[in-house]
């Protein structure tokens, strides 16, 4: 299992953080889906081997944390939050929107594996929603027409 | 990323700093950083803790509980090493206020931690971040790595003989880690599953050592406290209520944002005032004044000072801050299903009156606003609900259950407006539109 120089260099120092070397675990997990796509069964080996812990122990944090998962999705994640503060600023209608224009549900990928679709709970954008996460950017204060402005720009992405 | 608001009443302490550059670490020293962590430095600890504990600061994160009082309860001798851990979990719904210190203060939150290790003697403090806010952990990272860079953090603070090492630490998505006792646990690298209590973290925390965890918030208000006095800052707020607070103003308003006012402001010209009123001719219907926990108010409520005391003498809480406004287009039965929702998806199932309560509730609520409630049901939801309270091993099942109450017990009339297969009277025409599942 081979990660990039940089999870390398973040993996040792971050083991310097704490007493024991499971409590790098959570954060790690993280970068590592975020660099492989997801927690395959050889990532889980991997990150177990390394913390000293079984690859039992490894899943059971996993299955806890709702950012984490052991199936790819796509390359842009749309998490459009539903919680109250969006709700109430028409954040249902949004996920509706999404679901319309990206024609999959709530956890679904597109075909072309460019965009994964997700109902999630409060991101911390209350004061600016409706709001959306694409991985880690967030897009606030939307409508349906910006939403449909923040998928084309992904798509742009891609082709450049 | 997050826009700035202002209004001619607020008083900015903890927001300062907002808009100023300050995650630069030069220019958050030109803005007076790093000099009450000198200050303190000065101090016997015992002197910081009285300090805090004058200035009437009380914890951000919601439950209110004096910062000074929390710092004392850590022994003074320790076999273990001492720990002081920042909650940076920000995940109740309607909460957005950290998400903006650490964006544009970084460095006060370090500095508060340090103020907090040379109070209780720990020579370690993490900052936990939630998984989310990934551009904050890197804006944090380098803050950090710029404190070591000045010889701030690491052997020997600013020539004085004391060792502190400050690090950063990141969830990956779970609201009930925002939980002290399961902040701890998701630190250790586990699941964020509660611990009992006694033994508090003041005595038994991290790795067993004892552990101080304040809200980012809390701790970004202490070098204010230490530079500017305990007095000054606790005549900002009410008594027993000192300083300002970050309101994060969301929901039907025609100005949502965070605004920094004092303790003590009050809730209706929050309100009309600060948040400019509702908007389209509406008008108010319901409040919900300290994130999706608390119990809602109504517009006969509104009239109350929002501080500690004032909120739970109203019969709510002051919470996180989060100050979610309905106007009479929400529908309450579907309000308390998408709050109850939240936390029967937050339940980590650890303990069963939390489990099968927010389940049971969600399942109700569900059919209830589907049109097949029976009118057991409505009693039944305040059953389910009261039988949580207090009974769950962490907050969690309280946090699900006092909304809960409140919506039942305030908006009664409108869960008898559901019954008997009547439609939702606020569903919109055309919005029930076929949508992929």
């Amino acid at each position: 299992m081979k990660f990039s120089d940089e999870f390398e260099a973040r993996f040792t120092e971050m083991l310097t953080h704490y007493p024991t070397r499971r409590s790098a675990l959570v954060p790690t997990l993280l970068y590592a889906q975020d660099e492989v796509g997801s927690l395959s069964d050889e990532v889980i080996e991997e990150l177990a081997r390394r913390l000293d812990l079984t690859e039992l122990e490894v899943r059971n944090v996993i299955s806890y944390y709702s950012m984490l998962t052991t199936k790819p999705r796509g390359k842009y994640n749309v998490q459009v939050c539903t919680n109250i503060a969006c709700m109430l600023r028409g954040g249902e209608e949004l996920l509706d929107h999404c679901k319309k224009k990206l024609g999959v549900g709530h956890k679904g990928t597109t075909q072309d594996g460019l965009f994964s679709l997700e109902e999630v709970e409060c991101i911390g954008a209350c004061s600016w929603a409706p709001a959306v996460q694409v991985n880690y950017d967030f897009h606030e204060n939307l409508t349906k027409e910006k939403m449909d402005q923040v998928l084309d720009e992904y798509k742009k992405k891609l082709n450049h | 990323m997050a826009s700035l608001v202002s209004h001619p009443d607020e008083v900015r302490v903890i927001s300062k700093r907002f808009g100023q550059g300050a995650t630069n670490i030069d220019r958050y020293l030109e803005l007076d950083g790093y000099k009450a962590v000198q200050k303190a430095l000065a101090m016997q600890p015992d002197a910081i803790i009285n300090e805090v504990k004058n200035s009437g600061l009380r914890g951000r994160g919601g439950a209110g509980f004096s910062t000074g009082m929390k710092w004392s309860f850590v022994p003074k001798q320790s076999a273990k090493p001492k720990y002081v851990l920042c909650n940076g979990d920000e995940s109740e719904p309607g909460t957005c206020k950290d998400r903006l210190i650490f964006e544009h203060d970084p460095h006060t939150v370090i500095e508060g931690a340090m103020i907090a290790a040379l109070a209780v003697g720990s020579h370690t403090a993490y900052i936990y971040i939630r998984g989310e806010y990934r551009y904050l952990s890197v804006i944090m990272q380098k803050a950090i790595k710029d404190a070591y860079a000045k010889g701030f953090l690491g052997k020997n603070i600013f020539g004085s003989g004391y060792d502190l090492d400050i690090y950063w630490h990141g969830g990956a998505g779970a609201y009930e880690v925002g939980e002290e006792s399961a902040l701890m646990e998701s630190l250790e690298g586990k699941r964020g599953i509660p611990r009992i209590r006694p033994p508090f973290p003041a005595i038994v925390g991290l790795w067993g050592g004892p552990t101080v965890i304040n809200n980012a918030e809390t701790l970004a208000a202490v070098p204010h406290i230490i530079l500017g006095g305990a007095d000054w800052y606790a005549k900002l707020g009410t008594p027993k209520n000192g300083g300002t607070r970050l309101f994060c103003l969301s929901g039907n308003l025609n100005k949502p944002g965070v605004y920094e006012l004092p303790m003590g402001y009050n809730l209706q010209k929050m309100i009309y005032e600060v948040g400019g009123g509702i908007p389209n001719g509406r008008s108010l219907k319901a409040v919900v004044p300290g994130g999706s926990s608390t119990p809602v108010l109504l517009p006969e409520e509104i009239d109350v000072p929002m501080d500690f005391d004032s909120l739970a003498k109203a019969g709510t809480m002051l919470g996180s801050g989060g100050v979610v406004v309905l106007d009479d287009t929400i529908c309450i039965v579907k309000f308390a299903l998408r709050t109850i929702k939240f936390y029967q998806h937050e339940s980590c199932g650890w303990c069963i009156p939390c489990r099968e309560g927010t389940d049971w509730l969600k399942k109700t609520l569900t059919r209830f606003h589907a049109g097949a409630g029976l009118k057991k049901d409505i009693d039944n939801i305040y059953y389910l609900a009261e039988n949580m309270l207090g009974k769950t091993f962490c907050p969690l099942g309280d946090a699900a259950a006092m909304p809960t109450m409140a919506f039942v017990k305030k908006f009664r009339k409108e869960f008898e407006d559901h019954l008997e297969g009547k439609p939702c009277p606020f569903e919109k025409a055309g919005a029930a539109e076929p949508v992929m599942a």
